[in-house]
């Protein structure tokens, strides 16, 4: 899993140049231009990624801390 | 006046906030700078999101979307969720440790007793202090921008010296508004130390929050006569051009490089000493986990007010136009002004919010420099026994007073550029070029003195060198060209300093083997 989690960390990193909605002026629910919803969608999966962190790669020697 | 007098009222409550919490105060050193490590989970991140997110978040990124569009998001907001907790996770958490452990409450001491090294700080004093500097000054233009803003028109002409009201349009001078913010910041940091700036920030961060996300409903509701909030916001998006709402006209190499700037918490001083705040390390697993989702709610609002001020829903006067910092205040007080429903106390409210998002910055850097100064100069070249406790907090206050005043100065010159967002782009991206020397420090058993010297000594030359070809920051869009890319000056930053310390460390002596055993404990065996 502690591979997994930085992979998905690299993974964010990695999506967060989105060549594919650089000219895309859709709007989202009619207001919300595509390229700011999608990394909207980015900040929110950075927080669940950033969970998954905390629970399977938090230092082993600080768990026994708290 | 009735927005002033509201705002007067938030000031002092604000006072009165970090007076009180100096009655909690264990009357100690430790105390003063890192709350004795006593601050739990909720108000370690209210207080380190609200030092993170300044004028450059609310005010800044408005201004810069209104210029640039949607792209701004991108270039700081969602890279900021990724590289801010990843900072937390690798840096923040490790210095934590060593910090609680060997009872550090600067930077400074940790690289010391890290690289062996006694003068480090002679070199590393002067280029943090002078880092933090510009980040003061985009909360010090900053409020002066807001609380003129705020106040068009409120005063006739002839109410104020001349020389103050050019460009004052009426409202509070900037020679005004910027120094009573800076003074009552000084105020409840010089009462309650660490302390009461922990508690302000969460307390200013929940401000501007809740205000933030009032004062966005607001705008939108007003900004047309739809008949519906939404209908009203496609209207508003819908009238965007091209250029606002995608990013056409953005360098996708620029935008790239962009990701190397949020580095820059790895290195903040004032950040450090709010890590050290901390209970215990699973404390920080919730800053972790919220600062990302955090930073959506500050940053997305005003990516779209700033995109819908290019419309013709928004009437922007010339001299707003011009200035990016003013586009915020000036839509706050167009649709929720006296001409609508809501009348001046509600723009007295949300000038409120965005003045608790500027102070709970300006706090926490205010109190870092005078620990940097009272720990790092004044105790290691003085010696610990020279001053009295009391003397050294009063070194600690003329110090703070000093580069308060210096800022003040420097913000009303015209030597600097105004634009809030590029100062504080420049801010970040020298931080940022000081990351390798931190993440080396926690993570590479090589790393030397003289490595780190020679990182320190190459970020502040290449800064200071392509700060001035930018002209102080005068030109907005300034970049280096490498073939047909373009990068942004701070990843040539990171370059030049990770090179020059690799370089260096491994043709010089390696760390004692004490200094290893204590720094990298699993390597004993």
């Amino acid at each position: 899993m502690k591979i997994v989690v930085w992979l998905l960390v690299l993974a964010l990193i990695i999506a967060h140049q989105d060549i594919w909605f650089w000219n895309d002026g859709t709007l989202v629910f009619g207001f919300i231009p595509i390229g700011l919803f999608y990394h909207s969608c980015i900040s929110l999966t950075a927080g669940f990624t950033w969970f998954l962190a905390t629970i399977f790669i938090w230092p082993a020697e600080l768990k026994e801390e708290s | 006046m009735t927005v002033l007098i509201i705002i007067g009222i938030y000031l002092t409550l604000l006072v009165l906030l970090g007076v009180s919490s100096s009655l909690f105060s264990r009357g100690t050193k430790k105390d003063y700078m890192v709350a004795s490590h006593s601050i739990g989970p909720f108000l370690l991140l209210m207080s380190i999101f609200g030092t993170t997110m300044t004028a450059f978040a609310l005010i800044g990124s408005t201004g810069d979307a209104y210029q640039y569009g949607i792209g701004t998001y991108g270039k700081l907001a969602s890279s900021s969720g990724i590289i801010h907790s990843l900072c937390f996770f690798v840096i923040g958490v490790k210095l934590w440790t060593f910090g609680h452990k060997y009872g550090y409450t600067t930077q400074i001491q940790f690289f010391r007793d890290r690289l062996d090294s006694n003068n480090i700080g002679i070199v590393l004093f002067p280029i943090l202090v002078g880092l933090v500097v510009p980040y003061i000054l985009t909360g010090i233009i900053g409020s002066g921008a807001l609380l003129n803003g705020l106040t068009l028109k409120t005063f006739s002409a002839g109410t104020f010296p001349a020389w103050m009201e050019v460009d004052s349009g009426g409202g509070l001078p900037k020679f005004i508004g910027a120094p009573v913010i800076c003074l009552v910041v000084l105020i409840y940091v010089f009462f309650g130390g660490m302390r009461a700036t922990a508690w302000a920030n969460a307390f200013q961060t929940i401000i501007f929050m809740v205000l933030g996300c009032v004062m966005f409903s607001i705008i939108a509701n007003n900004i047309a006569s739809e008949g519906s909030i939404l209908a009203n916001m496609q209207l508003a998006s819908s009238k965007v051009d091209a250029s606002h709402a995608t990013r056409k006209d953005m360098s996708q190499s620029a935008f790239l490089t962009y990701m190397f700037i949020p580095l820059s918490v790895g290195m903040f001083p004032h950040l450090f000493q709010h890590w050290l705040t901390a209970k215990k390390a699973s404390n920080f697993k919730l800053t972790v986990v919220a600062h990302p989702i955090f930073i959506f709610i500050v940053w997305f609002p005003c990516i779209l007010l700033g995109i819908w001020a290019t419309t013709d829903l928004v009437t922007l006067p010339p001299p707003v136009a011009a200035a990016p910092n003013k586009i915020l205040p000036f839509m706050v007080k167009q649709f929720s002004g006296d001409a609508v429903l809501y009348g001046n106390y509600l723009i007295g409210f949300l000038g409120a919010g965005v003045l608790a998002a500027i102070m709970s910055s300006l706090d926490s850097q205010f109190l870092c420099l005078g620990t940097l100064f009272t720990e790092d100069i004044v105790t290691r070249y003085a010696g610990k026994d020279r001053f009295s406790d009391k003397s050294m907090v009063l070194i600690a206050r003329c110090f703070i007073v000093a580069i308060v005043i210096a800022c003040l100065a420097l913000s009303f010159s015209t030597f600097i550029s105004t634009n809030v967002f590029i100062l504080g782009v420049w801010c970040f991206s020298g931080f940022s070029s000081l990351f390798p020397l931190v993440f080396a420090a926690l993570y590479w058993k090589g790393l030397t003195k003289y490595g780190a010297y020679a990182c320190i000594i190459a970020s502040a030359a290449s800064w200071l060198y392509l700060f001035k070809l930018s002209k102080y920051g005068g030109d907005d869009e300034f970049t280096i060209q490498l073939g047909s890319f373009d990068v942004m000056p701070v990843a040539i930053m990171i370059t030049i300093s990770t090179l020059a310390m690799v370089i260096v460390s491994l043709i010089t002596p390696k760390p004692s083997p004490q200094t290893i055993a204590k720094f990298f404990p699993e390597s004993k065996s």
